[in-house]
């Protein structure tokens, strides 16, 4: 995973609450095996729409995604995170985002920034007044800004030492492994297996 | 839940947590760093796991826990015709790959045909291996449906799925704990799948978000196994990880017996230590929550979220009856998206198909509960109704009981066993702009195909509108209407 410290881009600002992974991307796309070339199915629906914002030749080339409250909600489908890094996004600000989403982001270095509703307010209107405003996010200061706005966000330590590192979480599980066979050798053996098969 | 001192009472899910604790996250700068818990049963579908089986591969790493694996196939999987090839050719490729992957990697699968196939979190629970006190996971966000047996049952990522897979550990920050108290008793026609959207809707789509829900008092105390698992279900609809109910004598009764379910002597041991998992006295919850059951009555919803609902008897809300003003476009947008009017009566609302099936509510009581209400009565020759039963085995033991003879009788299709129209990824779907009274847990905008329109509700309210056409109440069907003074 490719570590992130600080990132500068355009915005672009999605005024809207409640943006669902099914919005995101659509079930129909979830049959695939890949884990990349999901850019085309991102906001599938809504890029219909002539009007929808990235559909405006100014938003095009965002690279970092402004949304109402309570982004990512509903299925855990991780290709919602694969489709906005796919489009070229490389961070998305929100006020509260759910939380699955939210650790399937941290996974694969999509940073999640945390910023109070009133100043996502603010940045909406910064990226209205001219789209080609540039947004910075750093992560080591934690702070965001975006022409007149200067502000903080909220992301916890070790979500943000991961991302900043670009580590991989299984090869740091499998550090653990004694502690992991040791837990094992303790486990009560009238746990369910499903091995041998009973029906 | 940062801390678990031994000394303080805990709630469940600080004991099903503290239980499965490999190694604790480290207090740095007054905050913790996620624990790494022990996963008890991974759960595996074709849609989540494609990647994550590749994921492996790539590494040249093994499936650690085969035997703490089951895989059964359902978001893809046709309701009719089963016994033919798969005719979309990428669905069919997703349950190629996952049938080559559980192969390669020595893991268990319901493959389409078998009698234990079906919708994951119905079979699970079917085949005993849900039981309580467990950490159970799956690549779904439904998955805390298995926290109805006091389990702590999480939806993750794909990255997460090859991370259990490789490791049978996940790295998990703590949750903070809400207290959602039913008390009182459900009035007839009311059910488990009202109490949850009224939940939804006090507390918001993301009023769970960071939170354990546990469901308790007497109202959930005198629900069934298959009620609290449509409640758990939906936890993940109030923005939760995961909701969960205190294992009692119903829990083990339901898990009694069952393939997988311990046995003779363990049977004792395995009930002592899921008695002693319960909510002590004096245990604090970070939020409290309260929902009278006896003045709860049928829910719908109207919008384009699963919190945007209302008492059946209500009328389609104005976007100015919001104060926030978020919500308040929320509601325009939904309301636009939805085609309604506000102040419409939701009764005076048509529906053009109702859906019942999906994770939510399509167990044997699900389908008894919807039969009983159409018994003997004509559907509205308008709408077509869609019965799809959650399990190979739960169609197999309605069909033992003549509940497929009531569905038929009644003009609704009978169908095999998957998500089927829950989501879009099967040749359920709905058409643009056709209405659907459905007992899954998602109205989102094109959730159940592009633009189809959806109203959440419960089985016996799905029943009532099949016969009435439109939104109706089991009361509407079963009383005979008042006449005008």
């Amino acid at each position: 995973m490719e570590p992130i410290i600080t990132h500068t881009g355009t915005g672009v600002p999605l005024k809207q609450s409640n943006v669902d992974t099914d919005q995101i991307i659509p079930a129909v796309f979830l049959k695939r095996i890949t884990k990349t070339g999901f850019e085309d199915a991102l906001f599938y629906a809504w890029r219909k729409n002539p009007d929808f914002v990235l559909n405006q030749e100014a938003y095009k080339n965002g690279t970092v995604l402004v949304a109402g409250p309570d982004f990512g909600t509903g299925s855990s489908r991780e290709h919602a995170v694969w489709a906005l890094k796919d489009y070229g996004f490389r961070v998305i600000i929100s006020s509260r985002f759910a939380d699955i989403f939210y650790g399937n982001s941290a996974k694969q270095g999509l940073l999640a920034a945390k910023v109070a509703q009133p100043d996502v307010e603010l940045i909406w209107k910064e990226l209205e007044k001219d789209p080609t405003t540039e947004i910075t996010v750093n992560l080591e200061s934690r702070t965001v800004r975006c022409g007149s706005v200067d502000t903080t966000f909220d992301i916890d330590n070790y979500t943000r030492w991961r991302l900043l590192e670009g580590l991989d979480d299984i090869s740091l599980t499998l550090r653990q492994d004694e502690a992991i066979g040791a837990y094992e050798s303790t486990r009560p053996g009238i746990k369910p297996k499903t091995l041998p098969a009973k029906v | 839940m940062v801390e678990i001192a031994s000394d303080k009472p805990l709630t469940l899910a600080e004991k099903v947590w503290r239980d499965h604790v490999v190694v604790r996250g480290e207090d740095k700068d007054g905050q913790r760093s996620p624990d790494l818990l022990y996963i008890d049963l991974h759960l595996v579908h074709e849609v989540t796991s494609p990647q994550a089986f590749e994921g492996l591969r790539l590494a040249g790493r093994p499936v650690r826990r085969p035997d703490l694996t089951i895989a059964t196939e359902d978001h893809n999987t046709p309701t009719l015709e089963i016994d033919k090839p798969i005719a979309d050719p990428v669905s069919r490729i997703q349950v190629d790959t996952l049938r080559a992957n559980c192969e390669e990697f020595g893991i268990r699968l319901h493959s389409l045909g078998d009698a234990n196939q079906g919708i994951v979190h119905v079979v699970g629970p079917q085949l005993g291996l849900t039981q309580p006190g467990m950490t159970v996971v799956c690549g779904d966000s439904h998955t805390s449906t298995h926290g109805a047996f006091g389990s702590l049952a999480m939806g993750i990522g794909t990255s997460e799925v090859e991370h259990v897979l490789a490791t049978q550990t996940l790295s998990l920050k703590p949750f903070k704990t809400m207290a959602v108290t039913v008390n009182g008793t459900l009035q007839p026609g009311v059910s488990s799948k009202d109490i949850i959207l009224a939940v939804i809707a006090k507390i918001g789509t993301g009023g769970g978000q960071g939170y354990v829900l546990e469901y308790r008092g007497s109202a959930i105390e005198q629900l069934s196994m298959e009620a609290r698992m449509t409640i758990c279900n939906m936890s993940i609809e109030a923005g939760a990880r995961a909701g969960m109910v205190g294992p009692d004598e119903t829990t083990f009764e339901y898990v009694k017996g069952r393939p997988h379910a311990p046995t003779g002597e363990d049977w004792d041991t395995a009930v002592d230590y899921w008695r002693s998992l319960r909510t002590e006295d004096g245990a604090e919850f970070d939020a409290e929550v309260t929902i009278d059951a006896d003045t709860l009555e049928p829910f719908v919803t109207w919008g384009t979220n699963p919190g945007q609902g209302v008492g059946l008897n209500e009328s389609v809300p104005r976007p100015t009856d919001f104060d926030d003003p978020v919500d308040r476009e929320s509601a325009e947008r939904a309301l636009q998206y939805m085609g309604l009017e506000p102040g419409t009566p939701m009764k005076d609302i048509r529906v053009d198909t109702v859906f019942l099936g999906s994770c939510t509510n399509s167990r044997l009581e699900d389908l008894r509960k919807a039969a009983e209400i159409i018994k003997g009565r004509q559907k509205d020759p308008q709408v077509r109704m869609i019965v799809v039963p959650g399990s190979a085995q739960v169609r197999l033991e309605a069909e033992a009981e003549g509940l497929d003879r009531v569905f038929k009788d009644f003009g609704a299709e009978w169908r095999f066993a998957g998500c089927s129209m829950c989501l879009g990824m099967n040749p359920d779907q709905l058409a643009p702009g056709e209405r659907c009274a459905s007992t899954s847990n998602r109205n989102f905008e094109g959730r159940q195909g592009k633009g189809g329109l959806t109203h959440l509700v419960s089985p016996v309210v799905a029943a009532a509108t099949a016969i009435r056409g439109t939104l109706s109440a089991p009361s509407d069907v079963l009383q005979p209407e008042p006449t005008p003074a």
